[in-house]
């Protein structure tokens, strides 16, 4: 299925890239102006990188000229290590990194559960369902938050990690419920029918042949998930409120509040939150585009 | 005549009761779902509801008021305020951003060379978490040392109290907002990915002008990715909070005062539930009727594939 799959794709990109490379010749006018907006665009959106890179490379002296130097004289790496020591982001990484792994496990496990039965059985209200399902990708999440909040204190899970894990082992979120059965359609059903006729039980098709079959969704959805638990601040910030709990991101706002001056201290830790996320991005860019084109999908 | 029955009733049998069988297990399937939405979602819809009739400070018992925390947010001027801000931000933001976003993927998708580092250039800034986001672009907007200053000083233009000056604030933080187009152009762009290349092929044929492809082909077929971007980002940016709360708590003078800050604050800091579960529900109708009425709106400008077979 998934040769298929990408034969299909090869097929209609290289037709696409046919069709593009006529236009191309004929429109040597639109590409000039193509490139003229790619570049304007380009240079607003890498400065702000790049200034966040080089201030945290410079002394805190440097940060204060005016017009500002784009190259640090020298380049202070120690701001690095420095900033890790003014506030614990050893406790803070350990916190996040519990989360993510903790929060993407539940996610992946119970919204393919969910998806697959969306996609390879039958029952009663299926589409009813489903549609239900959908429908909460759309509830702001502001309506549930008080009674969430109530019942997690009632519980005594504030400031503990749970209240960040346990909704995700329930459903993981309509949307990626959506993605996994927009993946699992795509998988022929001649393979379930081949196992039950072996005499495999549905639990077993779940995960013996539907789940090997669907890494690149288990991957997409892996990705998004670490990226969002990552950066997640508006949860961390409700129910983690002691500093031994906090996560990256609470972590940094409390450094800030106490470094509210250094900005090259604040420009390397942020630099810092912001490094996995890119080494992530570049080892699982395909998963990214995979993502993003299920995704797209959504509008149809 | 007796074994007749025997031959032909265990098929049927049997397939009911596979098929049983098989939405017993689809039910185990969906079941961690269902707990989570009955836990996580109807049950607090329900119970803010609830809350909002009612007057509680959590430590103190709860008290029926009925109607009572809508009449005193009706009359709240930083209710209403905290619904222009709101307002504001999601009117003017959203449209802009969709538009800058649609104007990057149109740009990367004419695929020229050296595409993929523009891409991903485009695409890394979203990537940043938000609070780091929001540290850097204080320091972007620092009136005496910041980027943004001493690009205009730079352009001859005297600097601004971004940040600073209550006319300026919500206008800076929709500046900053467009810093993360990357999420919503790599959607577009999938979008533009998506459409079939025969219609191109056939347009060309007719002698379509480039202009005419973009209007009668391009843009119609991506109308439901646009659509969809829309709603999504809309819903998002009613929500606007860590911005707010990290760069300007608020102010200055209320500027930057969002629903969901003035939300949290009444939740989290004064502890008035019911006021807040009240201006919960407030906001969710909000967000329902906008989208109900979008999606009635929808018919006249939404094109969908499926359309063409009609």
């Amino acid at each position: 299925m998934l040769s298929t799959d990408s034969n299909a794709s090869l097929l209609t990109s290289g037709l696409a890239a046919r069709s593009r490379a006529r236009r191309r010749t004929i429109d040597g006018a639109w590409a000039f102006l193509g490139y003229i907006i790619l570049t304007v665009v380009g240079i607003a959106l890498a400065l702000p990188l790049v200034w966040l890179v080089s201030t945290s490379l410079k002394t805190g002296a440097q940060t204060f000229i005016m017009p500002p130097k784009w190259i640090p004289e020298p380049f202070i790496w120690e701001n690095y290590p420095e900033a890790f020591r003014a506030v614990p982001f050893d406790k803070y990484f350990w916190n996040t990194a519990q989360i993510v792994v903790f929060a993407t496990l539940g996610t992946l496990f119970t919204a393919s559960m969910a998806a697959f039965a969306f996609a390879r059985l039958r029952f009663p209200y299926r589409e009813q369902i489903f549609l239900l399902v959908l429908s909460t990708i759309m509830l702001p999440s502001i309506v549930t938050l008080i009674p969430t909040f109530i019942v997690f204190r009632w519980l005594k899970w504030i400031n503990t990690l749970l209240p960040l894990i346990v909704p995700l082992w329930m459903g993981g979120g309509a949307f990626n419920v959506f993605l996994f059965r927009q993946f699992f359609m795509t998988i022929p059903y001649e393979l379930d029918e081949a196992a039950r006729i072996d005499g495999a039980s549905n639990y077993r098709i779940y995960w013996t042949i539907i789940l090997p079959l669907s890494k690149p969704v288990v991957a997409t959805i892996a990705v998004f998930s670490f990226i969002h638990h990552w950066n997640d601040f508006f949860q961390p910030l409700i129910y983690l409120q002691n500093p031994q709990k906090w996560t990256m991101a609470i972590g940094l706002l409390g450094f800030k509040d106490l470094y509210s001056t250094s900005w090259n201290l604040m420009m390397a830790a942020s630099t810092a939150m912001l490094l996995p996320l890119l080494v992530i991005f570049f080892f699982a860019q395909r998963y990214f585009v995979g993502g993003i084109q299920m995704s797209g999908l959504a509008g149809r | 005549m007796t074994s007749q029955p025997v031959v032909a009733s265990p098929q049927p049998k049997r397939r009911r009761g596979l098929l049983r069988s098989e939405a017993r297990d689809a039910y185990i399937f969906i079941l961690p779902w269902v707990l989570g939405f009955l836990a996580f979602t109807a049950g607090p819809m329900l119970a803010s509801l609830y809350i909002s009739f009612t007057r509680w400070e959590i430590v103190t018992p709860s008290k029926w008021v009925g109607f009572e925390q809508y009449a005193r947010l009706f009359a709240d001027d930083r209710f209403w305020l905290s619904l222009y801000n709101t307002s504001y931000y999601v009117f003017v933001g959203v449209p802009l951003h969709l538009l800058m976003a649609l104007l990057a993927a149109l740009a990367i998708n004419l695929n020229l060379r050296g595409i993929r580092f523009y891409r991903t250039l485009f695409y890394v800034p979203s990537l940043t978490p938000v609070v780091a986001n929001s540290i850097l672009w204080v320091w972007i907007f620092h009136p005496q040392w910041g980027l943004a200053n001493s690009f205009l000083e730079w352009m001859g233009l005297e600097g601004l109290y971004w940040l600073q000056d209550p006319r300026l604030a919500k206008p800076a933080l929709i500046i900053m907002s467009f810093w993360s187009i990357g999420g919503q152009m790599v959607i577009l762009l999938a979008g533009l990915k998506g459409i079939p290349s025969v219609l191109y092929e056939a347009a060309d044929i007719d002698g379509a002008t480039t202009w005419q492809r973009f209007w009668r082909i391009t843009l119609p077929l991506l109308t439901p990715a646009l659509f969809f971007n829309f709603i999504i980002a809309i819903i998002g940016a009613f929500q606007v909070f860590t911005q707010a709360y990290i760069m300007t708590d608020g102010g200055p003078n209320y500027s930057t005062l969002f629903y969901l800050l003035y939300l949290y604050r009444a939740a989290f800091e004064n502890f008035r539930m019911g006021y807040a579960s009240a201006m919960a529900w407030v906001l969710f109708v909000i967000i329902l009727i906008f989208t109900l009425i979008q999606f009635r709106l929808s018919d006249r400008w939404v094109f969908y594939e499926g359309d063409l077979r009609e």
